[in-house]
């Protein structure tokens, strides 16, 4: 599995991709999969982490919805949940170079 | 142009099937991810950032105006409007639905195209010269010798699992345009002492991790057993290429390991072995069959003075530039080599789109016999225009953003998708593109700096030819954060080079700052007729790396 959050990240949340058209998703409280990152459900610390992406493989056993499921840090803003690294920011956004494309262009709010 | 038997399209068509039945079983759960994964791979659909990505074979970068308006209307369909070019000659579709490859499959097959092979451990697509067939002092057209690598390679049974994957590249003139020495195999078309057609045989080159320029193992293998030696390099490289590191495992580690002349050895032995069964021999009426696929289009009787032409670059100073920088050489008089540039300043280097493709496929069907070239250094190519059209095509292109006249000029880069795309990438590679574009847009600017290949690419991978551009940037991440590293002083033509790291990584606010005094610095040093890699190879790497880290 890909490893894409930093050793010591406080807060972190799970992401994937959906099968069926590749679109970024992200693990919500109620186990489902939003295509936001602001419906996320972050986990505090290494073991609530690792809880939340175990919670993730399990929505993964039918494996017919989501594939490449893993963590990722995040920063609690103000403005609402900000991924932390510049690759996680353009999956939540879309190509800095093709603003008309991608969640930025479809979604209020995408950057936070 | 080539075009498909019945055995090429049963192929293609019962491919779709296949895969069009495993994609089904995938989307129903019957399929798990672990073994689908290898199965889409070798149907060419990635899964990138943000959806999965599909690449479109073009054999030897030839296509038919027919196949480019098909290719605009799956884009439209099935995409989001525009295309990718790549470095091998490939397009990249960085949208598609996994339930619609089926579809796209079935559109493509229509038109006698695919998907296989453009990924996975076989033989990939075999590039070639986007002037071939048009460019004079060539020998023949290397085409038709890249359609018989094409059959050959295609399912070939003992090449589906190589080690690694395998690139090769092929070229007709002393010239160099298809990069031949940093691909897998690079051939190149020579003459004997009795003036029969052969070819040089270069194996182990790559970039990447580890980049190295192929070294020549056969002056020359005649026509007729160039298949043969082809797989008698396969067969020593499947044999002992390495496949417990993938790091280690492309033909390159191994000629590196066991040098060029055991390589050279090692494949004499097997060529013995493989030419007693004789049935690689390549047939003449076989070859004479595939020429004729590729034989010259009817050019008419034309003066290659063209006055009218040179009136209208008198008082046009747009088209006087694109003629300049643009048009080259064509081998038949009255005829001209367009070149399309596809790095218009401040957008992505390669990217075309539907719209594009359209003007295109009219452009080429009134003025250049239907066909497209794709050039590996992400441009189009009319290959046979004749020189009264000129400012007929010039005006049609340039409605439509596809006449910059910067081809091989500092703002004619190239970029892989990077981290915008790319799942592998660690760094944007286009914006740093479009940033430097727009810094040296000054098209007298760019014209005092001459030829200069700036090549980008956002990770180790080097899908933009980093090592081998005259200046080439990596990108890099340090903790999350985009960094480029700059080498000076690579060639992908016959003067092939790896470039030489100068120094510390810059940040992205730095890095086109770099890049400006790394130019600078080269028009304080040049001598007359010097154009940047002249001055390079004659100061080196220091008064660079004296300038660049002066302040710092």
């Amino acid at each position: 599995m890909a490893q894409h959050s930093r050793k010591g990240a406080q807060f972190q949340a799970v992401t994937a991709n959906r099968l069926a058209d590749g679109i970024v998703v992200y693990l919500t409280a109620a186990n489902e999969w939003s295509v936001s990152l602001q419906d996320a459900d972050v986990a505090e610390g290494k073991e609530a982490a690792e809880a939340l992406l175990a919670r993730g493989q399990k929505f993964y056993v039918p494996d017919i919805l989501v594939v490449d499921i893993y963590l990722f840090e995040v920063e609690k803003t103000d403005g609402g949940i900000r991924a932390s690294s510049v690759r996680e920011i353009i999956r939540q956004a879309g190509p800095t170079v093709r603003t008309d494309l991608g969640k930025q262009a479809e979604i209020d709010g995408v950057h936070a | 142009m080539y075009r498909y038997d019945q055995f090429d399209q049963q192929l293609v068509d019962e491919r779709v099937t296949e895969f069009s039945g495993q994609v089904a079983r995938r989307l129903s759960g019957e399929l798990a991810e672990d073994d689908f994964k290898p199965l889409r791979l070798m149907n060419g659909v990635y899964l990138q950032l943000h959806s999965y990505m599909l690449r479109i074979a073009i054999p030897y970068g030839t296509l038919s105006s027919r196949q480019v308006r098909k290719l605009a209307e799956i884009e439209r369909v099935y995409d989001k409007g525009y295309g990718h070019f790549t470095t091998r000659q490939n397009l990249q579709l960085h949208w598609p639905a996994l339930k619609d490859v089926p579809a796209i499959l079935r559109e493509l097959a229509s038109v006698e195209m695919h998907c296989i092979q453009t990924s996975g451990n076989c033989i990939r697509n075999t590039t070639s010269d986007h002037h071939a067939g048009a460019v004079p002092g060539e020998l023949e057209d290397p085409r038709v010798i890249c359609e018989i690598i094409r059959q050959w390679s295609t399912f070939h049974p003992e090449f589906s699992y190589l080690p690694r994957k395998f690139k090769i590249a092929v070229s007709a003139t002393e010239h160099d345009r298809a990069a031949i020495r940093i691909h897998d195999i690079g051939v190149q078309v020579v003459t004997n002492a009795a003036g029969e057609i052969g070819y040089e045989v270069w194996v182990g080159g790559g970039l990447g991790r580890t980049p190295i320029i192929g070294k020549k193992i056969a002056d020359f293998v005649p026509r007729e057993d160039l298949l043969a030696y082809l797989e008698s390099i396969l067969r020593v490289y499947n044999m002992f290429g390495r496949r417990d590191n993938s790091y280690k495992a492309r033909i390159k580690i191994l000629v590196h390991e066991i040098g060029a002349e055991d390589m050279r050895r090692q494949v004499e032995a097997e060529f013995a072995e493989v030419k007693t069964r004789g049935v690689l021999q390549l047939p003449d009426d076989e070859v004479a069959r595939i020429e004729k696929y590729f034989a010259a289009p009817a050019w008419e009787d034309l003066s290659d003075d063209v006055p009218e032409i040179d009136a209208l670059a008198a008082k046009d100073k747009g088209f006087a530039e694109w003629l300049r920088n643009n048009v080259s050489a064509h081998k038949v008089p009255g005829y001209s080599i367009v070149n399309v540039s596809l790095k218009p300043i401040g957008l992505t280097p390669g990217d075309c789109s539907a719209d594009q493709m359209d003007v295109l496929a009219d452009i080429a069907d009134k003025y250049a016999f239907s066909e497209i070239r794709v050039a590996h250094e992400q441009n189009l190519c009319l290959a046979h225009v004749r020189k009264r059209d000129l400012h007929e095509v010039y005006q049609a292109l340039n409605a439509s953003e596809l006449a910059t006249p910067n081809i091989g000029l500092i703002t004619d880069q190239i970029a892989c998708p990077g981290l915008d795309y790319c799942n592998l990438a660690n760094a944007r590679s286009i914006v740093i593109a479009q940033r430097l574009s727009e810094r040296f847009s000054d098209i007298e600017f760019q014209k005092k700096i001459g030829r200069l290949h700036v090549n980008m690419s956002g990770c180790i991978n080097a899908c933009g030819h980093h090592h081998v551009g005259h200046i080439g940037i990596l990108g890099v991440d340090k903790k999350g954060v985009e960094y480029y590293q700059v080498t000076l002083g690579g060639a992908a033509d016959e003067t092939a080079a790896v470039g030489d790291i100068v120094g510390p990584a810059f940040t992205e606010g730095e890095i086109i700052d770099a890049i400006d005094t790394i130019v600078e610095t080269y028009l304080g040093l040049r001598q007359d007729g010097e154009i940047f890699i002249d001055t390079y190879r004659r100061v080196g790497v220091q008064p660079f790396k004296d300038k660049l880290y002066a302040t710092h």
